[in-house]
Parts: C-alpha cells; sequence; structure tokens
C-alpha cells in the first residue's frame, strides 16, 4: 500500500513522456502498489485557463483513476479572480489540496498575494502542495529559464500561517540549513521524498527531518516512478517509518479536518 | 548483472578512503551492483595540478586495493597537463591496477592537446570517461560538451569513448553524439527523467548505452531507475546494466589478468 502525493496527469510542455497517458500511467501505478495518487496537471504550469485545467483535472481522474486518483488542483493567485478557482476546486470537485507553482506564476512567498492565499486555503480547509521547481533549472528551454522558488522567505511565511497544512514539494537542495530545520520542526509542514539524493538518502532525510513529516511522492510521469520506489530498497528503515512514509502520514494528513 | 560505470567516495561518512568504500559497498550490495567505477578523491578538485590528481588517483589505488573483486579504478587526469598525465596513465594504468581514465572540466576534449591522452588509452584498452554537460545557463569554461566529444571522437575513431552525463540535458546530448559509432553515453549524474533510456535506446542502440551512478552525490535508486524503468526490451535492460561495461573492459582485465 502506497500513497503518491506527487503525480501530474496531462503532458509536460516541453516533450512527450512515456506515461503521460492517464490509463497508462494509472496502469503503471497499479502495477507497482501505489493505492492512491495525489494528481496535479502539467496544464496548470502555464495554462491561464486555471478553472478549465482543474474541470479536466477532476474528470480525468473521475474517469481513468479507477479510483486511486485524487486530484489537486492548480491555483495561480496572478490571475484575475483566482479566488474562485480556490473555491471552485473545494466546492465544485471537491478537492482535498491545490498545488501552486510560484516561480512560473511570478509571485514570491513574501508577496502579500502569498499570504491572501493561504486565508484562502484555511477557509477552505485546503492543504497546499508548494512545489518549488519542476526541472533541473540546469536543462530549462533556453528561452524559459525559470528559477527554483526562493525559499527565504519560508519560515516567516509558516510563522504567519501556522494552519496552513503545506507539502513542500521537488524540495531536496532547495531547503537547507535554518529554513529546513525551522520547518521540519512545524506542526503543518511536510516533504515529499521525489527528489531526496545521495546513497542512502532516506536514511539521511530522516535524520534531519522526522519520519512523520515525510511523505511518498515520485514527481512521475516527469521522473521515472522506480526512483521512489528503488529508495526503500537502499535505505533500511524499518517497517514503521517505511509504513509511515509510503502510506500513514499521507492517511493522517487527508484525514485531518 | 550490475556494473556500475561511475562512483565517488561522497555521501558517506568516514575518514579514510577504506572506510568510505566500505560503506558504499553496503549500499552497492542492496542494489545488486556487482562492480563499481571509482574515480576522483577528495577534497573535489576542478583543475587539478599533477600533484592534485596524483594524490586524488592515490585516494583510488587506496580504497580499489581491498576490493579487487567488486571495484575498479579510473585514474584522473587533466588534458592541461598532457606530459604529467601521460606519466600518470604509465603509473595508473599501463604499470598499476586502474583499467580507464576519468578527464573533468578543466580542458574541453576538443583541443588537439588532449590526443595524446587518447591516443596511448586506445594502445593500453583504457575506458576514457568524459564529463559533458550542456548547461543552459552555460557551462564553465573548460567544461566540455557532447559536441566538443564528437569532435574528439571524430579524431580518433577507434577509440572507445563514453560521453559522461550525456550531457546532462540528454535530448540535445544523445544527438550530439549519434553519429560517432565509437562513442556510447554514460547515463548517471542526472535526474532520473523519463524517457531518457528509450529516446538513447531508439538513436543509438542499446550496446551504446552505459549504466552509472555518480555515487554517492546521486543515489543508485534514481539511477537505476532510468533503467529499470525504461519501457525497453528485457536483453536491452541487461546490456545497458552490465554486459556493454563489460564488453568495453574485457580486453584490459583479459591483459592485466585480472577477475571479470
Amino acid at each position: 500500500m502506497i500513497t503518491d502525493i506527487n503525480i501530474n496527469l496531462s503532458q509536460w510542455p516541453f516533450r512527450r513522456l512515456p506515461l503521460d497517458e492517464t490509463p497508462e500511467l494509472v496502469e503503471k501505478l497499479h502495477r507497482n502498489g501505489i493505492t492512491q495518487a495525489w494528481a496535479g496537471s502539467f496544464d496548470g504550469v502555464l495554462h491561464r485557463d486555471v478553472a478549465g485545467v482543474n474541470s479536466r483535472l477532476a474528470n480525468e481522474c473521475g474517469l481513468h483513476g479507477e479510483g486511486i486518483l485524487i486530484p489537486s488542483g492548480s491555483v495561480n493567485p496572478m490571475l484575475p479572480d483566482w479566488q474562485d478557482d480556490v473555491r471552485r476546486c473545494h466546492e465544485q470537485h471537491g478537492m482535498r489540496s491545490i498545488r501552486i507553482n510560484p516561480n512560473y506564476h511570478g509571485y514570491k512567498l513574501n508577496d502579500p498575494i502569498c499570504d491572501e492565499l493561504f486565508q484562502q486555503v484555511v477557509t477552505h480547509k485546503l492543504i497546499v502542495q508548494l512545489v518549488l521547481k519542476m526541472e533541473d533549472v540546469r536543462t530549462h528551454f533556453p528561452l524559459m529559464m525559470v528559477p527554483t522558488v526562493d525559499m527565504t522567505p519560508l519560515s516567516d511565511l509558516i510563522q504567519r500561517h501556522p494552519d496552513v497544512r503545506l507539502i513542500l514539494m521537488n524540495n531536496y537542495n532547495t531547503l537547507r540549513g535554518e529554513t529546513l530545520s525551522k520547518a521540519a520542526q512545524a506542526e503543518n509542514v511536510y516533504f515529499d521524498i521525489s527528489h531526496a539524493e545521495q546513497v542512502g538518502a532516506l536514511e539521511k532525510i530522516t535524520k534531519s527531518v522526522p519520519y512523520e513529516k515525510l511523505l511518498f511522492g515520485s514527481h512521475a510521469p516527469f521522473f521515472y516512478l522506480e526512483a521512489a520506489l528503488l529508495k526503500f530498497k537502499e535505505s533500511e528503515l524499518g517497517e514503521t517509518i517505511t509504513r509511515a512514509i509510503q502510506f500513514k502520514n499521507a492517511e493522517r494528513l487527508l484525514n485531518e479536518p | 548483472m550490475i556494473w556500475d560505470l561511475h562512483g565517488h567516495f561522497s555521501g558517506v561518512d568516514g575518514a579514510t578512503v577504506d572506510e568510505r568504500i566500505a560503506r558504499l559497498m553496503e549500499y552497492a550490495d542492496r542494489m545488486g551492483v556487482e562492480r563499481q567505477v571509482f574515480f576522483m578523491g577528495w577534497p573535489w578538485s576542478r583543475d587539478p595540478t599533477p600533484e592534485e590528481f596524483r594524490k586524488q588517483n592515490d585516494q583510488v589505488l587506496q580504497a580499489i586495493s581491498h576490493w579487487h573483486d567488486r571495484a575498479f579504478g579510473f585514474a584522473y587526469l587533466n588534458g592541461r597537463y598532457p606530459k604529467e598525465s601521460l606519466a600518470e596513465l604509465e603509473r595508473c594504468v599501463a604499470d598499476g591496477p586502474m583499467v580507464g581514465v576519468k578527464l573533468w572540466v578543466s580542458f574541453k576534449c576538443s583541443d588537439r592537446k588532449i590526443d595524446p591522452i587518447i591516443v596511448r588509452c586506445g594502445e593500453l584498452k583504457a575506458a576514457i570517461y568524459q564529463h559533458t554537460w550542456l548547461k543552459v545557463q552555460g557551462n564553465s569554461p573548460g567544461e566540455s560538451t557532447p559536441t566538443d566529444l564528437a569532435i574528439l571522437a571524430r579524431r580518433h575513431r577507434s577509440v572507445p569513448i563514453i560521453c559522461g552525463h550525456t550531457g546532462g540535458d540528454w535530448t540535445r546530448g544523445i544527438r550530439a553524439v549519434r553519429a560517432e559509432k565509437n562513442v556510447s553515453i554514460g547515463i548517471g549524474g542526472s535526474e532520473p527523467t523519463a524517457g531518457f533510456v528509450e529516446m538513447a535506446v531508439r538513436e543509438l542502440g542499446a550496446d551504446r548505452v552505459i549504466y552509472g551512478s555518480d555515487i554517492g552525490g546521486r543515489s543508485y535508486a534514481s539511477q537505476l531507475a532510468k533503467v529499470q524503468g525504461a519501457d525497453i526490451p528485457a536483453a536491452d535492460r541487461e546490456q545497458i546494466l552490465g554486459l556493454n561495461l563489460k564488453r568495453m573492459l574485457t580486453p584490459i582485465l583479459n591483459a592485466k589478468g585480472m577477475k571479470r
């Protein structure tokens, strides 16, 4: 039993990916023991008709998700009337989380708009999936080089919004030092493991982040799903920690009121 | 069978290389990696003097001295010092236990000054691993691209050369070396982006694709996933994971009487 909190549907704008058709991706997830997957949409990174993106995402999860896909809608607070996208995610689509890409959408974590977004999220009791980057900045398309999200303001943001349940996605090497330790200590902040690197990566991460804060995430189909799965072969974590990262922590997070 | 082309002594604790390689081999065991290539010691030196690369090679020689059945060493050289690099090649490969060379970021491999090293490697049947990247922000001054490597390969058509990292941006890297049949690609040391190995097999053929991890900065998990997660025939997977590297190293291993 595994809950993957980091997959995307639809197509990456810069190349076709092997599993960017939902039925094929779902089949692969099934085959590898993924019993629940929180799905965002690649379209949400660049498209401006975000309401359309989220409608398609919800429909796709319903049509092809075979009961394992949970949609996580995109919100871009730089667009007019973005508040209604938040409302629709919650009220119309019954979503439990939203996904945000501040670097692609053009705002910083210390911008007032980010505070307003986090207030809306609390109102609608949504989880925030904050994506720090989508791909290695060294391999971006030359006309579209997007820096990784600047995490310097994160500690203050968390302090101002302690009730927001926040997942830091694609975070490895972006969070370090005091910013990492403060985030790890915050009650409602979680980390996905999709980008965790070095030999024995999970053994190392559990030394700096409590295992109760770690969530299985693959970043599939952009990454090979096996990259996340094999991390559990490379690190010897024991059953309790493995189960916590693979599904217990996500289950607890999703069921929090 | 998994033979890993690309490993360093980073990512684990240990005051000595002996301690570090022992720790790294525990991870190799867990992941089924039978053979591991190591090159470069520490601290990192991007443009090593002859004294520095000799010291780093000493570290590798020490590390592999207790792991002859599992670990191979490649000699770290610097094309900016061809004479000293040739002498180091003799010390570590011709007269020592190492079976290949590593060229990093100090000197563009398209420069003809590097040719004597390549020629001598060809004579010794030593593997040649040349780091390459294609950074959209721009490479460092001496850092080679796959296009640089293709220029080098055209001058030495009978010498097998490995295009390290496939340029990172593998969509361009694969194309850059596609026409040079003596070039294989090393797929390690980049994010496990899906489609990499599928494109490599389609454009180059499985026999020109070599698995490597770049441990300990990278994980075995993310790098093995590129092969184990790729939608390719099982026979291609076996070639990439070990058979291709074994085939490349067999002549020099035989010449040295080393176990294959």
